[in-house]
């Protein structure tokens, strides 16, 4: 499956693949076409990558290749441990959550997961996670705690669950204790939107020392399908949604909600999983060993600080 | 004649001079005929708004349809005399059941919401704040003060359902953050009265950043130990549900409110299949123990003063 975007450089791709074949077989001069049209695949993936709009960002933050929370901590640590449940009621495969070891550090990961066949997306409930999710994500965060290992929290979610069970087990009550129990952590916290940031179920882990996403990530109160059904009653105007309610890195970094963009590879963190894993894994580390200089003290208050600045009113 | 002609005009509104009208024409032609024509088909008025009284005086109580002084009304809290329906009410009202004699102190009265993200949708944000400051005579979506409530000193802070769905932007995160400090400071018990949809979405990740700062604050009031009462009304959903209102030492509720994190339709829509009944109520939030207790309007102020002055 193709994003409307990504079809022309597809056709150029292949157009490429063929004319090597034909080099291969035939003795045909093609070197310098070959040459040309690589260069032009180049230009033409700068200037798609470099324009895109805010709904093709979510577009990207949704792509079915995109790497997910699992791919992440398997691909950047040695060695990981992964726990499960919440100690009250069930383990949620929406949130995923365990010790790594990344360069001999160890460190909590926490994140929702997605799947990617209809099996898979059925048991992780397509990212959106349960009460029990985030409960076991806090027992996970006061875990680390206790050992004092810094924390590292992937989101990626379309949002909590909403269904009845979940309101049975007080998804509200989950979600803002997480919130408020993460500005109390006396370990370094670092969030990092990966995909899907939405709304009370990504803030429901992703309040730390640095809240970083993602090149094409969105992070909002609503999802633009969302905010298009309630503010212009219809489903179709989720393009113009998305633009309204400024949701990407960019426009989060710029309104000062986030504190870094971590750069994903030309064509998003799918078309080279490697290198954005190799990325991530370095800012992690580089970021972890800069707030480790920091007393718990300072790092409690830092946090609490930044948050409560963020708003703007008219007095 | 002139004299006469005069008396007419002042007594008679009607078209002048009169037309007069054949006798034949005025009265039934035969003991079959009615006095007057139904020129319209069937009685159009609805029943429901025919009982509709004036506004001001009488009161008619939605859910049980009760007609009441409006008065006795007031006097109950604002609650149905007959049923005990909890009418939905606003800053104004609260402020009037919470604080003795209705006197208090306004803080942050006329902060204001910007437009962050310049946002647009069928309408521009500034238009529609415009439009409900215009309607409400409110500034924002939440009024904070403090002051006595049977001698004791407490911070208080109401949200308006009629501001734009009593949405959370970044006023009512900050007048509620403030307040919050301000109860800190002071060491005065806080009580946040909750009616809200949720987050607003035309201050987008500046409303979603709200919850956290919110949460940060009450961290912070935890840490002081000073006591927070959230008292959640009908509605308190999204953003607000999934922050600052339950977050109290004391989570209570009005009677019949509808409370959760996900709206119903939402979750009709998403499970596919009818909710059963008293989904989302208080009744069914302290059922599953989200609740500490519910409390009808016309003994909250009673209740809650006799709790803060046992944690004394």
């Amino acid at each position: 499956m193709l994003l409307d975007f990504e079809k022309p450089i597809a056709e150029l791709e292949q157009k490429l693949d063929d004319m090597k074949q034909l080099a291969v077989e035939s003795d045909a001069n093609v070197a310098d076409a070959i040459k040309v049209l690589e260069q032009n695949i180049l230009k033409v993936k700068k200037e798609t990558y470099t324009n895109l709009t805010r709904w093709q960002r979510v577009q990207l933050s949704r792509h079915q290749n995109r790497p997910y929370t699992l791919d992440y901590i398997h691909e950047m640590c040695d060695n990981f441990v992964e726990l499960h449940g919440d100690r009250n009621i069930a383990d949620d495969k929406a949130m995923v959550g365990g010790f790594g070891d990344v360069n001999g550090q160890t460190v909590m990961f926490i994140g929702q997961q997605k799947g990617r066949n209809t099996k898979q997306r059925q048991y992780r409930n397509f990212g959106m996670a349960n009460p029990e999710g985030y409960r076991k994500a806090l027992r996970l965060m006061r875990l680390a705690e206790k050992f004092d290992k810094p924390i590292v929290t992937l989101i990626d979610t379309p949002g909590a669950f909403p269904g009845i069970e979940a309101e049975e087990r007080g998804q509200a009550e989950a979600i803002a204790r997480n919130i408020k129990e993460m500005f109390t952590l006396k370990v370094p916290v670092i969030c990092i939107v990966i995909g899907e940031g939405a709304s009370g179920g990504a803030l429901g882990i992703a309040v730390g020392d640095k809240v970083m996403m993602l090149e094409n990530t969105w992070y909002s109160v609503i999802s633009p399908e969302n905010c298009s059904t309630i503010l212009w009653r219809s489903w179709d105007y989720k393009e113009q949604a998305a633009e309204a309610l400024k949701l990407t890195a960019d426009d989060m970094k710029g309104f000062k909600l986030i504190d870094e963009i971590i750069p994903e590879p030309l064509g998003g963190a799918h078309a080279n999983p490697k290198s954005t894993y190799e990325t991530v894994k370095q800012v992690i580390l580089k970021e972890i060993k800069a707030l480790q200089k920091l007393s718990t003290e300072e790092l409690v208050n830092r946090r609490i600080e930044k948050f409560s600045g963020m708003g703007e009113v008219q007095e | 004649m002139h004299q006469t002609s005069h008396s007419i005009r002042f007594l008679y509104k009607g078209r002048y001079p009169p037309v007069l009208v054949p006798l034949t024409t005025c009265y039934p032609k035969n003991k079959h005929m009615a006095w007057y024509k139904r020129e319209k088909k069937g009685i159009i008025t609805p029943t429901s708004a025919k009982k509709e009284t004036p506004e001001g005086h009488w009161y008619k109580c939605p859910k049980c349809k009760n007609v009441m002084n409006s008065r006795d009304h007031k006097q109950n809290a604002y609650t149905c005399i007959e049923c005990n329906f909890h009418a939905r009410i606003g800053s104004k009202e609260y402020f009037e059941v919470f604080f003795d004699k209705n006197e208090f102190t306004e803080l942050d009265a006329n902060m204001m919401s910007g437009d962050p993200l310049n946002f647009s949708d069928t309408k521009t944000y500034p238009t529609r704040i415009q439009q409900s400051q215009y309607k409400s005579g409110l500034k924002d979506a939440v009024r904070t003060g403090h002051g006595k409530m049977k001698g004791e000193n407490i911070v208080l802070a109401v949200m308006d359902f009629g501001f734009i769905g009593g949405s959370m932007g970044s006023v009512v995160g900050e007048k509620i953050s403030r307040a919050i400090d301000f109860a800190r400071e002071k060491k005065y018990p806080l009580i946040v009265v909750s009616k809200s949809g949720g987050a607003r979405m035309m201050e987008a990740g500046y409303s979603l950043m709200q919850m956290a700062k919110t949460s940060a604050k009450l961290a912070l009031l935890a840490e002081a130990k000073v006591p927070y009462i959230s008292l959640l009304t009908d509605p308190t959903t999204g953003g607000v549900s999934a922050s600052f209102s339950m977050l109290g030492d004391f989570n209570i509720a009005e009677p019949e409110a509808l409370i959760g994190f996900a709206g119903p339709r939402i979750i009709r829509e998403t499970i596919g299949r009818d909710l059963p009944e008293g989904f989302q109520t208080s009744e069914y939030l302290l059922e599953h123990g989200f609740l500490d207790f519910i409390i009808d309007r016309t003994e909250m102020k009673n209740k809650l003063a006799g709790l803060i002055k046992m944690l004394k």
